[in-house]
């Protein structure tokens, strides 16, 4: 007896996940082909939050761009911001003052923290663990404050600007953040008791989206995703960018290359983050948070006011703009997410011709369908939830 | 090491190398676009190169110039943690295209389709190239390219 005489049907099923659907964090469509819970096909349809960022940046000053960018990975505006800023500043040829370069690197792992603490919460309360998602945010509001304090804004920072910062870190921030990251190891434990041991978690995410490390890098995997894998790489530290080389920090790693290693290595990195934080406050270095240079950053506003040139310079720059050298550049940084990369193509002229970002969550999800078939559609969820993708993020 | 790089690719495809550039640090190998799979094959199985890693395709709009279209790929060495650019112009300004290297990277597969959806590049060999960001009725529209107004259309 064949198996279409005693099913009553044997086609497969068409099913649309989202755009609407809490588990998508966003607005992500997923064409699915099930044969019964079995997913045969999966097709994401993307591009609900395409703004044409990159059509934008053409037509608008280096600086103007800045808060363009920060609403990419809006979970991580900083480390648009970041991957921006330095990209102008290497086709600039500056280098920003040692004190910014560790202010930048201070708020880009208060960033990572609070992103991975977003992403502990949202993926657990997607496989029905409810609470992290309260403990997660507990610590983030922390970081918001932090964010508030430093930038007066909590998403939208426009904190890092090419050639330094808009302002130096306000009194009395050391103090708190040092209490923060001095404390999180402790707030930690929480969450590595709700779910490390936790067997529902372990059952939904052990074995489920392998990634063995030659895929990872055919499929263009990078940051936690690639290291869950056992992939030994970190920006940070094979390439460093503003003075990551005078910090100590461990490049976790999972095994397995599956859902819980890779949580297993976010959960790591968010403690070696706060380390990082430790390290720079404790070692942050005196002196001027702007470069020195009146063709790329705004001079001190008491400058402005008494001296005539600083106030020639201040207006060039805010009408006409920088003007770096034509040539084009390629800066990658270590984003919350993975390889964030951007790509500025300078004429000469004021305006960018051309900024390509390499955008982690696009890629990363790109692995998705792969990772899907053949599984069951409640693994879907896991997946989609151990990839980070913000679709801000990948729409562009 | 970037020299060698370029010996290398120079060696095995003599007549695919235009020019080379050298940027900020940034090594830039301008070639012709009809060998890229072949060269990007090489560049990623050749031990001593080791570029394993695709980190993306972009596609650049020159107009007015001619070749106005020119495609971009970041390739990455996780074993000398380097990287190099290829960019191909393509022959025709009306109907560009360039063979895919979607057989040599999977990831290349996405970042085809987004420069075909935003840029209009035709990517032979491709196995789904379809519009990816921008709905599937912008038939002949390409936001991306130079002539494409920013705003009101």
């Amino acid at each position: 007896m064949n198996s279409a005489e005693t099913s009553p049907r044997t086609e497969t099923m068409l099913l649309n996940l989202g755009p609407q659907h809490p588990s998508t964090h966003g607005v992500l469509r997923v064409w699915l082909e099930l044969d019964g819970e079995i997913i045969v096909n999966a097709d994401p349809d993307i591009g609900y939050l395409h703004r044409g960022i990159e059509k934008m940046c053409e037509n608008r000053t280096y600086h103007q761009c800045l808060p363009l960018t920060n609403r990419v990975d809006y979970l991580a505006g900083e480390m648009n911001n970041f991957g921006y800023v330095l990209a102008v500043e290497k086709l600039l040829g500056v280098e920003v003052p040692k004190r910014a370069q560790y202010i930048r690197v201070i708020m880009a792992e208060l960033t990572r923290i609070a992103s991975h603490l977003f992403w502990l919460g949202t993926s657990g309360h997607d496989l029905g663990a409810m609470t992290p998602l309260f403990y997660a945010f507990r610590e983030r509001e922390q970081i918001m404050d932090l964010c508030e304090l430093a930038w007066g804004g909590r998403l939208f920072p426009c904190y890092f600007r090419i050639g330094g910062l808009a302002a130096d870190l306000p009194n009395g921030f050391e103090k708190i953040a040092l209490d923060f990251v001095k404390s999180f190891p402790k707030k930690w434990k929480d969450y590595d008791n709700l779910l490390t041991k936790n067997r529902i978690w372990i059952a939904r995410t052990k074995d489920v989206g392998v990634m063995t490390p030659d895929e990872v890098l055919d499929w263009g995997w990078s940051g936690p995703m690639a290291r869950g894998s056992g992939v030994d790489w970190d920006l940070r530290r094979d390439n460093p960018y503003s003075s990551y080389e005078d910090f100590d920090f461990v490049v976790p790693l999972g095994k397995n290359g599956d859902t819980y290693d890779r949580y297993l290595v976010r959960m790591q990195e968010m403690l070696q983050s706060a380390r990082i934080v430790q390290q720079a406050l404790e070692k942050l270095p005196p002196g001027d948070v702007n470069v020195d240079d009146p063709r790329v950053a705004l001079p001190p506003k008491e400058k402005v006011y008494k001296n005539i040139e600083s106030l020639i310079n201040h207006f060039l720059i805010i009408e006409e703009g920088i003007k770096p050298p034509a040539g084009e550049v390629y800066q990658a940084i270590e984003a919350t997410k993975g390889e964030l990369g951007f790509y500025i193509i300078s004429d000469g002229s004021a305006h960018p011709f051309r900024v390509k970002i390499r955008a982690p969550s696009f890629v990363n999800l790109s692995a998705v369908p792969k990772l899907a078939k053949g599984r069951l559609l409640s693994d879907l969820i896991a997946i989609i939830g151990t990839v980070d993708i913000v679709l801000a993020d990948v729409d562009r | 090491m970037s020299t060698a790089i370029i010996e290398k690719v120079k060696a095995q495809f003599p007549d695919e190398v235009v020019d080379t550039d050298e940027f900020r640090g940034d090594t830039t190998i301008i070639i012709r676009p009809e060998k890229i799979t072949e060269i990007c094959t090489l560049l990623r199985d050749d031990p001593e190169t080791g570029f394993r890693y695709l980190s993306s395709i972009s596609a650049v709009d020159y107009q007015p110039a001619s070749p106005r279209y020119a495609v971009v790929y970041h390739l990455y060495s996780h074993g000398s943690h380097q990287r190099v650019a290829l960019k191909a112009c393509c022959a025709d300004d009306e109907a560009p295209s360039i063979p895919s290297v979607v057989s040599v990277w999977n990831t290349a597969n996405w970042h085809e389709r987004e420069c075909y959806d935003l840029m209009g590049i035709k990517f032979v060999g491709h196995p789904d190239l379809r519009r990816i960001l921008t709905p599937a009725e912008c038939e002949g529209y390409y936001p991306l390219r130079k002539d494409y107004p920013v705003r009101g259309y």
